[in-house]
């Protein structure tokens, strides 16, 4: 067997830690990538505009880069906020940014732009005639967007958004660099303390390695349930 | 014998008002960096050991609050600190000026010099710009060595920066670097009393200049806190009065 | 140049973090980071370009290792090769004293090749995809031509794999160059290096990171222009006939 030199409970918690992490930012992106699909879809010049800065600005900067810049600056600017409130109301305040929030946060952020760009592609794949027909049928528009254009809409964003899940497992390894016990910030400690970084560098790897091929089949599933009503040509 | 107990007693109800008196010092979260052995550092099952651990405990029982232990990395310990994450930092901090424009220091609470460490096969002798010359350094990012070595050989040498000690000590057994530059009391538990490589100290160790080694290590506070690091030094003192102290110091220093 | 550097010096009077020696942390890590960046980028197409023919073999024991390979390069992260390959060479039994160990010793070539070993993955799976989109028409006609394997691949499927492979390889490449801001953790000196130092320095993390990420906005934007113009190049049979 293998010996973990007893890191094997705090590895495990990683692990936890890591698919928390990878979950609750995945939310925080589809939100965001929503909200910017929409803006960047939308009438007014000014939202097409914040979109379009919001992509370009993320998606032009590394991850790390950004989450360094907003785990230890953005305390630094809500704490700002928070004092100027004090002296200028004598409002006290104080809203605490931990290493879980700010990964959550920063990832959601960086993804969020990139499921942006996922959505604004599925969501004009959606044939015009079908949004034509809800309406003549009397539809609201929240209506057409519930029954018609979101689940079609999902049809042509799943492989975007399996790919952009993929990719979000993996920079949550990065959270370990700003102080996070994630499950590689507790491999690297293990392995620096015991001087075997091969025992538990290659148990994380193989965990990342489940986790996307877990996940890799549950999309398969989705995508099939999604195609209902479309032949599979082969 | 008789008059020890009421004089013991008498301490003891001293520092009962002491405690009601600072009865508006609340409750308290504690900034820590580890590993940084024998300093502060965990057991393999994650709890935090050390000699700030242990030190910040009794401190914080002397004054009768409760102390939370919060880890964060070095390179945003202070800024951590000035983002009220924690409302003290108690890592082996040197207090120095330029750390004192950010942060409110407590009196120091133990002087430990910094030195020179390489292989026990090493050829360096005394450090200097010549001997160095083309040599890696390791030093951690951020810390007073770092600013010493970059500004005296940071021309002449290769410095590698390390998030934490432990990174450093990895690449030293592995050959990567020539020479180290620690606090000693880390150097000497993670280097030369560890059983992977065979190390020694090189040159004398070294606290001046002041305006890089400062006064020893000292616990940080934002700079409004006064009441707080008032609290703290007064209760260092009676630590250091009534034997704690120096059992603590036995704990992780004694042979 | 001295006259150069004395505006520099007069401009950066006021300034108590941005000075020459700071810039010229930055200036250096500039350097590295494109060094990086590109020698892997270079070396991991060279890799790929094979790995991607052999991926679509019919024989079984050239497809799957490669197929392993990319599976692990693709399914991990970044960071956990690039600790494995980094601390991991110190354990290979006596490497110390061969001539390996002069390269091995400074981060720069482990962490040229776990980013090697990354981008081919991953340009294994973008160029297997194009190989595999070829339209049946010209194999045939390659075929009819009596065109050998070799040839048919040299003349015929490469060339347009490559075309359409271009525009994910773009997003490759900015990809590889976000991804190598982390060989700061193994204490390379690049751009996000460079940055680190100043806020821990200096404790001004605003300063020390938007500065940088100006930098990385600037160099992607670079890489963005320049595959514009290759695709408009050599895409331009692909564009809806002009008037």
């Amino acid at each position: 067997m293998i010996d973990l030199h007893g890191y094997g409970p705090r590895l495990f918690e990683g692990a936890l830690i890591t698919v928390e992490l990878a979950v609750l930012s995945l939310l925080l992106a589809i939100v965001l990538g929503l909200a910017t699909a929409s803006a960047k879809m939308s009438r007014h010049w000014g939202l097409r505009q914040l979109g379009t800065l919001y992509t370009t600005v993320i998606r032009g900067v590394p991850d790390l880069v950004l989450m360094m810049l907003l785990f230890f600056g953005g305390q630094i600017g809500i704490n700002m906020v928070t004092d100027w409130l004090y002296y200028q109301f004598d409002v006290d305040i104080f809203i605490n940014v931990n290493e879980f929030v700010a990964g959550v946060v920063t990832i959601g952020l960086i993804f969020g732009a990139y499921m942006g760009e996922t959505f604004r592609g599925a969501f004009m794949a959606v044939d015009s005639g079908q949004i034509e027909a809800g309406r003549a049928y009397g539809m609201r528009p929240w209506l057409v967007f519930r029954r018609i254009r979101f689940p079609q809409m999902m049809r042509h964003a799943l492989p975007g958004l399996s790919n952009n899940w993929m990719v979000l497992l993996k920079t949550t390894a990065l959270v370990s660099v700003i102080g996070l016990s994630d499950m590689v910030r507790v491999a690297s400690e293990a392995s620096k303390a015991t001087r075997e970084p091969f025992t538990f560098m290659i148990i994380v790897a193989a965990v990342y390695l489940l986790i996307a091929s877990v996940s890799e089949w549950g999309f398969a599933r989705l995508q099939k349930r999604y195609d209902i009503g479309y032949g599979e040509a082969n | 014998m008789k008059f020890q107990k009421i004089l013991s007693l008498g301490v003891l109800s001293a520092a009962m008002i002491a405690g009601t008196a600072s009865a508006d010092v609340r409750d308290i979260r504690i900034g820590v960096d580890v590993p940084y052995e024998p300093m502060e550092f965990r057991t393999p099952d994650g709890e935090l050991t050390g000699f700030d651990i242990d030190l910040g405990n009794a401190l914080c029982a002397e004054i009768g609050i409760q102390c939370e232990w919060v880890v964060q990395g070095w390179d945003g310990i202070i800024p951590g600190l000035k983002a009220r994450k924690y409302d003290a930092i108690m890592s082996s901090m040197t207090i120095n000026e330029q750390r004192r424009e950010q942060v409110l220091f407590s009196d120091p609470y133990i002087t430990p010099p910094s030195a020179w460490f390489a292989p026990a096969d090493s050829e360096i002798t005394t450090p200097d710009t010549e001997s160095l010359d083309g040599k890696s350094i390791g030093v951690q990012r951020g810390t007073l060595q770092d600013n010493y070595v970059t500004d005296m050989y940071g021309d002449v040498a290769d410095v590698n920066r390390y998030a934490t000690a432990d990174d450093m000590v990895l690449d030293m057994d592995a050959g990567r670097l020539d020479i180290a530059f620690l606090d000693f009391p880390i150097g000497k538990s993670t280097l030369i009393d560890s059983e992977a490589g065979d190390y020694k100290t090189v040159g004398e160790t070294i606290s001046e200049p002041v305006e890089y080694f400062g006064e020893g290590f000292g616990i940080a506070f934002r700079q409004r806190d006064g009441e707080l690091a008032e609290a703290f030094n007064e209760a260092l003192s009676t630590l250091k009065a009534n034997g704690t102290y120096d059992e603590i110091e036995a704990k992780y220093f004694g042979e | 140049m001295d006259a150069l550097m004395n505006w520099l010096e007069a401009r950066l009077a006021d300034n108590s973090i941005f000075t020459l020696q700071t810039l010229g942390y930055y200036g250096d890590g500039l350097v590295t980071t494109v060094q990086l960046v590109f020698l892997s980028l270079i070396i991991g197409v060279v890799l790929a370009v094979p790995l991607a023919i052999g991926r679509g073999s019919k024989k079984a024991w050239v497809r799957l290792p490669i197929f392993f390979y990319c599976y692990v390069f693709r399914g991990t992260p970044l960071l956990v090769q690039l600790y494995l390959i980094y601390y991991g060479v110190v354990f290979v039994e006596g490497i110390q004293e061969t001539w390996l160990w002069v390269i091995l010793e400074k981060p720069f070539v482990p962490a040229l090749i776990a980013f090697t070993l990354n981008t081919g993955a991953y340009t294994t799976e973008i160029f297997r995809g194009a190989i595999k989109s070829t339209p049946r028409g010209e194999i045939e006609a390659a075929r009819a031509y009596g065109m050998s394997w070799g040839l048919m691949m040299r003349r015929i499927v490469l060339p347009s794999a490559f075309r359409r492979a271009l525009p994910a390889y773009g997003n490759e490449v900015i990809f590889m160059l976000h991804a190598s801001a982390i060989a700061s953790v193994v204490t390379l000196m690049d751009l996000t290096g460079a940055a680190r130092f100043v806020y821990a320095r200096f404790y001004a993390p605003f300063d020390a990171f938007l500065f940088v990420a100006a930098i990385y906005l600037c160099l992607t934007f670079s890489i963005i222009f320049f595959f514009r113009r290759l695709e408009n190049r050599l895409l331009a049979h692909l564009r809806p006939a002009g008037h």
